[in-house]
């Protein structure tokens, strides 16, 4: 078998005193969609942050194509084919489609003995990829993203990574501001993706969506993998209750339900 | 100078844009501040006196814009980037004195006094980049130290070195050529500093990839950081580009008027501020033009030089500034809101 893209060995990820990441070793391979799921604070976002090049693991190593790579920064990791939509973000309001679409990959063009920012060139492709993702609307590159939805806004940014992502996509809660459209958009480009053979981490906190693309699971609690299965080897209320922090779901509903028998009818108070 | 800058707005800058766009309009900052621009000069044109569409006029207020402006600029990308530099108004009498006291005081060579005082503004820059981007204290906060700090560092050092405050310097009749000389006796030679550091600026910010960096820094820095731009290293260069910046304005005055003084620059502050929000920068970062903070610097010097020209008392000009700055910020914040929202009914073919 052909060794994964992206593997993770044995890898810890501290900030300071705080342990985030505790020993994580995975492996997604070539037309695989990897759902990375947990609880609020599990470490998802830290754990795509260090395959993205934004932090570098504390210990542990990270191989891709089986041989270790160390990315300093997110340029390092853009170059070698892998492509992230952070959690909240990557959009910039005041500036327009095209600059945003190519924030850090800015096409140029010769003027003179200078190198300039070629702003036709990138409208026209950032154009032309927001478009292919159904968002229509957006005809005019220079037109500022502020002025769009959250969810075109969001769009804008998968576009981004899908186009730059040349073997790996990584998209962290991708749906969470989306419509019902836009999220089976979303679920949609990452089949079609997986089928161009990427590598695709998704992190979700929905398991319909999970449930919808993966091929393989990988369950974070409190920063150590407490699950990491395929397709199929369990039950959508295993996986619910997983994604809860272990907690059994189900049982929820019936304490709830005696809690409010012996208190007057008022819910329990939230527990921190 | 005026009508000349006036042709700008309404040029395309790319492939697009062909004739009237009003979409393409809006969007650019500086249209609020063009606006301003012409509106001023309209006001005192009429109310002033000929004198002030004469020459004379011109140098008065050119010679304050160069002035403001060399410094406005690099802190009007800093506001872009979504930082404050305050320390410009120590900076300005610390490279005004630096030469004064090298060159002036202990005779040496011109050159080195020169370089002192931009070596100066490097270190300063450098201080307050690296305490703003390690310590993740805000800019404000950390250059109100630096000021504090440099205001009595050069006062505590001038006074040791030479016992007075003020120090005199003859500097040789090449260097006067260059930094400090009036042409046609009234322009300063830093008017054409200040035009040529524009275009510099204008190439950078908004032809260059950097450009698109500092935007996007100032919009979000932490997606900034996360696609991999190197917001801290830009950071500092920036810091360094106003303190230097500053440190050459003082270097020039001290060569044109043959003295530095241990005070004065305080002023430089607020009007670098007033200058590059007219200009159409956004406080908050992520928004703003080269073209927009040179509209803004030479409509503050018109409003600053403009009521000389006029029956009024003078007292009056901080008044007018004062709306002016409020009546800017109105207009900008509508063509900001209009920019977001505007879009073709159209699509254009
Ligand atoms: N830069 C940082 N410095 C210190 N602690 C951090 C840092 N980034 C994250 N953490 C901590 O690490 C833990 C995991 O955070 P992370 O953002 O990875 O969670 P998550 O699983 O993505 O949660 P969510 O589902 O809410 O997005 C949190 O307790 C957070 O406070
Ligand atoms: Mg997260």
């Amino acid at each position: 078998m052909a060794a994964p893209i992206l593997e993770l060995r044995n890898v810890n990820k501290s900030f300071g005193p705080i342990d985030v990441l505790h020993d994580i070793s995975l492996k997604v391979g070539a037309g695989e969609v990897l759902c990375l799921l947990g609880d609020n604070g599990a470490g998802k976002s830290t754990l795509i942050k260090t395959l993205s090049g934004v932090h570098q693991p504390t210990s542990g190593t990270v191989l891709m194509d089986g041989k270790e790579v160390a990315f300093n920064n997110p340029r390092e990791a853009q170059e070698m084919g892998i492509a992230t939509v952070h959690q909240f973000g990557g959009t910039f309001p005041l500036m327009s489609v095209g600059r945003c679409f190519f924030i850090g990959n800015e096409p140029t063009r010769k003027w003179g003995p200078f190198r300039v920012y070629d702003r036709a060139k990138a409208n026209e492709i950032a154009v032309k990829n927001v478009q292919d993702f159904g968002i229509t609307r957006i005809d005019d590159g220079d037109r500022l993203v502020g002025g769009m939805s959250g969810g075109e806004r969001q769009s804008l940014a998968i576009a981004r990574a899908v186009y730059f992502g040349a073997r790996v996509l990584i998209l962290d809660e991708p749906t969470a501001a989306l419509g019902v459209k836009q999220a089976s958009h979303v679920l949609r480009i990452v089949l079609e993706a997986r089928k161009r053979g990427l590598a695709v981490i998704f992190i979700t906190h929905q398991v319909t969506h999970a449930m919808a693309v993966g091929d393989h699971f990988a369950v974070l609690i409190r920063g150590a993998l407490a699950a990491n299965f395929m397709k199929g080897e369990k039950s959508r209320e295993e996986i619910t209750d997983l994604m809860a922090g272990g907690e059994a779901l189900a049982d929820l509903g019936a304490e709830v339900e005696s809690y409010m028998e012996s208190h007057d009818g008022h819910p329990p108070p939230a527990q921190p | 100078m005026a009508s000349q800058s006036a042709v700008k707005p309404a040029k395309p800058t790319g492939a697009a844009g062909t004739g009237f766009d009003f979409g393409s309009l809006i969007r650019r900052p500086e249209t609020g501040a063009f606006l301003g621009l012409v509106f001023v000069f309209i006001f005192f044109a009429i109310f002033g006196n000929v004198n002030f569409v004469r020459p004379a006029g011109a140098a008065s207020y050119l010679n304050v814009a160069a002035n403001i402006g060399i410094v406005a600029l690099p802190i009007g990308l800093l506001m872009i980037a979504g930082e404050l530099d305050i320390s410009i108004g120590a900076m300005i009498p610390a490279g005004a004195m630096t030469v004064a006291i090298v060159s002036g005081h202990f005779g040496a060579p011109i050159l080195v006094g020169m370089l002192a005082s931009l070596a100066f503004g490097v270190l300063v820059g450098l201080i307050n980049g690296f305490l703003t981007v390690r310590t993740a204290v805000p800019s404000l906060i950390v250059t109100l130290g630096t000021l504090f700090a440099v205001q009595g560092l050069v006062l505590g050092l001038s006074v040791a070195l030479t016992g007075t405050t003020s120090v005199a310097l003859t500097a040789p009749d090449w260097v006067k050529f260059f930094f400090g000389r009036f042409i046609a006796n009234s322009f300063q030679v830093i008017i054409f500093w200040w035009l040529l550091l524009a275009a510099v600026y204008y190439f950078v910010i908004h032809m260059s990839r950097f450009g698109n960096w500092i935007f996007a820094m100032g919009g979000d820095k932490e997606s900034a950081r996360n696609v991999g731009i190197p917001t801290d290293r830009l950071t500092i260069m920036l810091f360094v580009a106003s303190s230097t910046s500053a440190a050459f304005v003082g270097m020039c005055q001290t060569i044109l008027y043959n003295s530095a003084q241990v005070s004065g620059g305080m002023s430089f502050i607020f009007n670098s501020i007033v200058t590059v929000v007219v200009g159409g920068v956004l406080l908050t970062g992520g928004f703003g033009s080269v073209i927009g903070i040179f509209f803004g610097t030479l409509t503050f010097a018109i409003v600053n030089q403009g009521i000389y020209f006029t029956q009024f008392d003078a007292n009056w000009s901080s008044l007018i500034i004062g709306i002016l700055l409020l009546l800017a910020v109105l207009m900008n914040n509508t063509f900001r809101k209009m920019a977001l929202t505007y879009s073709p009914k159209k699509g254009k073919k």
